[in-house]
């Protein structure tokens, strides 16, 4: 698709999937048949058995969205695909890295843990692994600081998003 | 009754009212074989030379009749054989489901023998396809195949059945009518049926808004044209858009796959309109001021540089796949639905107009012919049509394709079988096979091939002559690929790299090789002489066209072009 990159924004879109084998690979299928441009993309089981969410981060203008929409809901398995405003929703990822850390430098980087609400999950002589989870900006500041000491390693979720307020996403169904 | 897996399948098959399949046995098959054999009186198998040309068989079976077409291959390099047909009838929405076998499942994922992921290798080709894991949920997946075949947008879709699914034994129960419907967790857009009675009382209240500024927006217009599809010929909407065209005042252009909706002969029929369209409609799209688009998705062919196409035109479109909308082309306004019924439900809304110099403007600017006595194309055409106006024909792909596209004259929806999206060379044969033996009055289907294409399938010759399939092959050899000699005659000096194909076979040979009758023409009158008699015998047959290599597709824009600006005329 054509992209006009002064026009890209970046979109959280939610996606209501049968819990089937084989669905994960339908959905990021079309993304790269199609060459959207994903950033990240989530997905777990919900509270019905039968039904799993995918979270995808997608950079694109609103006719890329428009498109990416209507073509999941092409999908068989796409029971509900709902794009989140970042207004209007709270965003989250998970983030696990492994930071090196001297005995010198544990406590400089104990005043960033606590700074951004961090966890420390491992430590050794020389590294920690830290735990830390927020949105992209919060992350992406983190992650800027640890460079100072050296990141080893590092693994991220994905962005999960939920609407705010009472509404909840639930199967459209036609007839 | 308690019946095994490949059983349950031919059942389906029947309690679809599938009466013919097309196909190719082979080790991971054996059962379903088994149990077609056991039933070889309640439904015909028609046995290709290759899977390939059965996939094509069953998707011009589905393009000819409108019905859902069946194949059944191996596992494997049976099923991976199915790739090209598949692709191609999900490119041009042709209702068909592909059932295949596999290993057993306790052999999938150990790369054993004639194994391939052929689920994983469709998705991106397929409507949707299934690897049936239960032989207690085989039945009700192949009627949901079934559904999501002939509803909402057609298209393929394949069922891949491990040997062990099919010969496990569950209890099946015949179903019939309503009750093969089957109960999907909901019916999305892509798999509506055309809404009737409650159904279509809620979708009128849904696109009310929609209608009225269609309405208006027809009200407005001076300059309106309508460009048709071939959703109208899915949809069954030939007749309300002729109503409209005629209430609106409108000309009609097509694309490749809308051909037939309209009659050619209609005044109002401007003709194909894109790389290879006419004047009048490449032209007309330019000039329009309000564009009714039904039942297409705007394919670059058609378009040619999307920024400057129609560049004055408010464009309506009208269609039953929402993703199509806005996807190549802006629209002013859409309405997202079954053609026929959006259109009969917007007919009811707008006034008589008259537009009567725009309709002499646009039918001005149709091209003018010499008239000689070479043997070209187009009199091969124009005289196949006064033999058999009304008759199916195949194509292949090239430019036989494109001539056959402009100066055949189709009548009728469906009489055009021809592979637009994915333009698949040897697609022909099969098509034409397939198209044939969805005839019950067994009617000749002709195939106009290229020697290019047809060298890709000619195997099927085997096919025919076995089954006595009345399919006319009208071979346009000009001994080149030509479309591509076309395209090294205009964009790369002239240097015709690996086109140029001196080195047989000799058809008419070939031909007699498979036991039919073949013969080789030079003029206007001979080929005239051997069509009215092939036609006349109804047996398959086999007439070779000489050409010159140089013949070109004419009018031709270049591709990225505006469309009114010729490269050829």
């Amino acid at each position: 698709m054509n992209t006009n990159p002064d026009n890209l924004k970046r979109y959280t879109v939610g996606v209501l999937v049968d819990n089937e084998p084989g669905v994960l690979s339908r959905v990021s299928g079309l993304f790269s048949r199609r060459g959207f441009n994903i950033e990240s993309l989530a997905v777990g089981p919900t509270q019905d058995a039968e039904i799993s969410r995918i979270t995808i981060a997608v950079l694109g203008d609103d006719a890329h969205i428009e498109q990416l929409v209507q073509q999941l809901y092409k999908l068989v398995c796409v029971q509900k695909v709902q794009v989140m405003e970042r207004h209007n929703a709270v965003e989250r990822q998970l983030l696990l890295v492994k930071v090196a850390a001297d005995p010198a430098e544990r406590e400089s980087l104990m005043r960033l843990v606590d700074i951004f609400k961090a966890k420390v999950l491992d430590v050794t002589r020389s590294s920690m692994i830290l735990q830390i989870t927020g949105d992209n900006e919060k992350i992406g500041a983190l992650m800027k600081l640890l460079e100072d000491y050296g990141i080893r390693e590092l693994v991220r979720t994905g962005v999960v998003a939920l609407e705010r307020g009472d509404g909840v996403m639930t199967p459209d169904l036609f007839d | 009754m308690k019946l095994n897996g490949a059983a349950i399948l031919i059942e389906c098959l029947i309690e679809q009212g599938v009466g013919t399949v097309f196909g190719f046995p082979g080790g991971a098959v054996l059962p379903i074989y088994d149990e077609l054999y056991a039933r070889q009186d309640r439904i015909r198998h028609v046995l290709t030379a290759h899977e390939q040309h059965a996939g094509h068989a069953a998707d011009g079976y589905a393009r000819a009749s409108g019905r859902t077409g069946v194949c059944i291959a191996t596992s494997g390099p049976g099923a991976t054989n199915l790739v090209t047909p598949i692709a191609t009838a999900y490119m041009d929405s042709s209702p068909v489901v592909f059932i295949t076998g596999n290993v057993p499942q306790s052999l999938m994922g150990t790369d054993s023998f004639q194994e391939a992921d052929i689920s994983g290798m469709t998705m991106p080709v397929t409507k949707h396809n299934y690897l049936v894991t239960r032989v207690d949920r085989l039945a009700d997946t192949l009627r949901e195949a079934f559904y999501i075949a002939r509803t909402g947008r057609p298209g393929p879709v394949l069922v891949d059945i491990p040997k062990d699914v099919q010969i496990a034994e569950t209890e099946y129960e015949p179903l019939s009518g309503e009750a093969l419907i089957p109960r999907l967790s909901m019916k999305r857009a892509m798999m509506q049926l055309r809404p009737e009675g409650e159904a279509l009382e809620r979708y009128k209240i849904h696109a009310e808004p929609r209608l009225e500024q269609a309405a208006q927006l027809i009200a407005e217009a001076h300059r309106p044209l309508i460009y048709c599809g071939g959703g109208v010929i899915h949809a069954g909407a030939e007749e309300a858009l002729l109503a409209l065209a005629e209430r609106a005042d409108a000309p009609i252009v097509s694309s490749l796959m809308g051909l037939g909706a309209v009659a050619a002969d209609d005044p109002r029929m401007l003709g194909m309109l894109g790389m290879h369209g006419t004047h009048a409609a490449n032209i007309a799209m330019q000039r329009c001021d309000l564009l009714i688009a039904v039942g297409v998705r705007f394919s670059d062919r058609a378009l040619g540089n999307a920024e400057a196409f129609a560049p004055g035109a408010k464009v309506l479109h009208i269609d039953i796949d929402r993703a199509e909308i806005n996807k190549n082309v802006s629209t002013t306004l859409h309405i997202t639905g079954d053609a026929r019924v959006v259109l009969e439900l917007l007919l009811s809304r707008v006034s008589q107009k008259h537009h009567e110099q725009w309709m002499q403007q646009a039918r001005s600017m149709a091209e003018e012919y010499l008239s000689d006595d070479l043997f070209e194309p187009r009199k091969i055409l124009q005289a196949m049509a006064k033999t058999a106006p009304r008759m199916t024909v195949a194509t292949d792909v090239g430019q036989h394709q494109m001539w056959t596209a402009q100066h055949f004259p189709f009548l009728r929806p469906r009489q055009l079988i021809s592979s637009g999206g994915l333009g698949t060379m040897g697609f022909g044969l099969g098509a034409a096979m397939g198209a044939a033996a969805s005839d019950p009055e067994g009617r000749p289907v002709a195939l106009v091939t290229g020697d290019g294409s047809f060298r890709m399938n000619l195997t099927e010759l085997s096919t025919l002559a076995y089954y006595h399939i009345p399919v006319i092959v009208v071979i346009f050899n000009n001994g080149t690929l030509g479309m591509v000699r076309q395209w090294q005659t205009l964009f790369f000096g002239k240097r015709y790299s690996q086109t140029t194909l001196d080195r047989g076979p000799d058809f008419v040979k070939l031909a007699q090789a498979y036991g039919l009758h073949g013969e080789r023409v030079h003029t206007n009158e001979g080929f005239t002489a051997a069509f009215e008699r092939a036609y006349a015998a109804g047996e398959p047959c086999l007439i070779e066209c000489m050409l010159d290599i140089d013949e070109m597709v004419a009018p031709m824009v270049a591709p990225g072009s505006p469309i009114d600006t010729f490269c050829l005329n």
